[in-house]
């Protein structure tokens, strides 16, 4: 080393004051780096309604359509589903939709806005695996019905309103989608109006 | 005798200097670059126990594996189309009209399940043999990173085929980062860059799989030999081959020529050279190797859709989940886990913790001696338990869940980390039979 004379404490000085602006550089740097992952502006756009013609749909039956890349599911549900529904309120973890998964409109014991036609994102809160409609053989399932949702991956089983069963790893009913009866025989999927 | 090894390595450094085109060339090398230097230490003089067994091949396996999944994947990426809308159909053209594409994907996608095939192993070798004891504890870590980098590279590229099993599982792997309190949601959302999994996440997977992670992985690998290097291998017995400098007598050296940088600090006893003896012994391997591998990629590449799924035949599509899902056979056991626990978060934690859990065995084994040679018949029982669970969640974890299937998981998914926790209570005393002093055979 030299014997020049060293001023330690401006030496100090220095290296923190670089370190310091040289850190928040590199913070700045990263920030269009991590920013570019987020979804573009045409992925942001790309969540247009969709029309939903329901007048070919029979009792008991399920169509699915997708709605800003995910399924959605209209079906027909027959009166024994109904009445079904209501035999196993103590064995969901929410049987009166208390938690956010549905707007106002759907807040009821059907989780609909016609108790017949239930609409719902057929994705499961667990993992966001498609359950599979059980129509008729939910009973292997769940004892005492004989319709529902069975999530293949993980074993989720969710009743004809999307209510998750307990014991199951989805914390959540399936999420109620907004939307609009145009008339009688088409909905709206993706939003919920007032239609004169 | 030490005397004539002496002679011996005169001559050939003489041999080096004098005259020849190709010693001119090295010596004009190795004065810009430690050419020379490095071969000897590392390779030509670098000492190894000289008890290495059957285990002891997979370490360059691993690296052989990986030679293979970056030269193939290079090939591949030349046809391969990045796109949500060109993906499926470009391994389908690999598959057909590609000259040796066929050959070149089942070479890859049979790679990526040797490559766990071995590297499980390889880490079975490590639990036996104690190999992640002090001082081996970073050189376990840096092979533990490997491993994390190594799923993340499986997972990204099965994402690639655009298939059914591709898109679900991807949905499943992203959606178990949504568990996470409060960020959990948007994390999710940064990650596929789309409201689903969209082409957006297959480009980013690709740039991921094709560079990102692939650098990571090397420099890994780098960092693990650096580390082996610097502490030595364990072996076998458990026991060091480096001694206190002196303490050593002459007549029980071995009378081969290592480096200087091993012995100028340490006395070296039962060691061979790297180089002849364990590079032919790994060909021996390899070539062990090579025969089962190609078996497999000519004539079972799918391996009864353990290593190319059924449903991954089919494209991608968003709206309907195949019947059955299945991570590729090396993820079940800790999807076992996952799968095991009726709770979102709980059951991402305890996967998590699973993979974690081993990353810390260096602190969680408290024993002194490292081989089950030598130790416990508490330890060898307790291995044999690990060995058969782990096998138990690999099943259960590729099976439709059933009641049964979900009880069983749940008794393995306890006896996993029952292996660590007992391991760090009977390893504190444990009565274990006496070290010899030297390698036995």
């Amino acid at each position: 080393m030299s014997n020049a004379p060293v001023d330690n404490s401006r030496r100090r000085f220095l290296t923190i004051a670089t370190s310091v602006v040289g850190g928040v550089g590199a913070a700045g740097a990263a920030v269009p780096f991590i920013a570019s992952w987020n979804p573009s502006e045409r992925a942001k756009s790309a969540g247009a309604p969709v029309e939903v013609d329901i007048s070919k749909l029979e009792p008991g039956q399920l169509i699915r359509v997708e709605w800003r890349g995910k399924p959605v599911w209209v079906i027909y549900r027959t009166p024994k589903m109904l009445e079904q529904m209501k035999q196993h309120e103590g064995q969901l973890r929410d049987p009166n939709s208390d938690e956010a998964q549905q707007l106002d409109s759907a807040k009821n014991s059907y989780r609909s806005q016609r108790e017949e036609i239930f609409v719902a994102v057929g994705i499961c809160t667990h993992l966001g695996c498609s359950p599979t409609f059980m129509n008729g053989g939910f009973g292997e399932k769940v004892e005492g019905t004989t319709d529902g949702f069975f999530c293949p991956c993980h074993g989720s089983k969710f009743d004809m309103a999307g209510r998750v069963f307990q014991n199951v790893p989805a914390p959540l009913n399936l999420e109620i989608p907004p939307y609009t009866f145009l008339d009688d025989t088409t909905i709206l999927v993706g939003e919920e109006e007032e239609v004169a | 005798m030490a005397d004539k090894i002496e002679e011996q390595t005169v001559a050939v450094d003489t041999a080096a200097k004098s005259g020849g085109i190709v010693s001119s060339v090295v010596n004009w090398i190795d004065d810009r670059i430690p050419m020379t230097r490095v071969w000897n230490m590392h390779i030509a003089q670098y000492p190894a126990p000289k008890n290495f067994n059957f285990w002891y091949l997979f370490g360059s396996l691993a690296i052989l594996v990986l030679v293979n999944q970056i030269v193939t994947g290079i090939w591949l990426t030349m046809n391969f189309v990045p796109s949500a809308e060109g993906a499926f159909a470009s391994v389908e053209y690999i598959m057909r009209d590609v000259e040796y594409g066929w050959l070149l994907r089942y070479l890859h996608s049979t790679g990526a399940s040797a490559f766990f095939v071995v590297v499980y192993l390889h880490m079975f070798r490590g639990m036996i043999y104690g190999s992640y004891q002090k001082p081996r504890e970073l050189l376990w870590l840096f092979g533990m990173l490997i491993f994390l980098a190594l799923m993340a590279e499986a997972f990204m590229g099965y994402l690639l085929p655009w298939g059914q099993m591709s898109f679900w599982g991807a949905q499943v792997i992203i959606s178990l980062f949504g568990a996470i309190p409060v960020i959990g949601e948007d994390l999710t959302l940064w990650i596929r860059g789309d409201y689903v999994i969209s082409g957006a996440t297959l480009n980013r997977f690709f740039a991921l799989h094709v560079i990102a992670l692939p650098l990571v992985l090397v420099i890994l690998v780098f960092l693990h030999i650096v580390a082996l290097h610097e502490v030595g291998s364990n072996n076998p017995d458990g026991i060091e081959i480096k001694r206190k400098k002196g303490s050593v007598a002459e007549e029980d050296k071995p009378k081969f020529k290592f480096h200087e940088y091993y012995t100028n600090k340490k006395d070296v006893v039962d060691a061979i050279p790297f180089h002849p003896y364990y590079t032919v012994k790994d060909i021996l391997g390899v070539a062990g190797f090579l025969i089962l591998f190609c078996w497999v990629v000519f004539f079972m590449p799918e391996m009864n859709g353990f290593f190319l799924e059924a449903p991954n035949f089919e494209a991608a599509n968003p709206l309907k989940t195949p019947e059955h899902i299945f991570p590729v056979w090396y993820f079940t056991p800790f999807y076992a886990i996952l799968r095991a626990i009726p709770d979102k978060l709980a059951g991402v934690v305890a996967m998590g913790a699973s993979i974690v859990v081993l990353a810390l065995l260096p602190w969680l084994d408290r024993g002194k001696v490292r081989s089950i040679r030598y130790r416990s018949i508490w330890h060898k029982l307790n291995i044999a338990q690990f060995v058969v669970t782990f096998l138990i969640l690999g099943w259960a974890g590729a099976t439709p869940q059933t009641v049964f299937s979900t009880i069983l998981s749940q008794i393995c998914t306890v006896t996993y980390f029952m292996f660590f926790v007992l391991l760090y209570v009977y390893s504190k005393n444990e009565v274990t039979k006496p070290l010899p002093t030297r390698l036995t055979k």
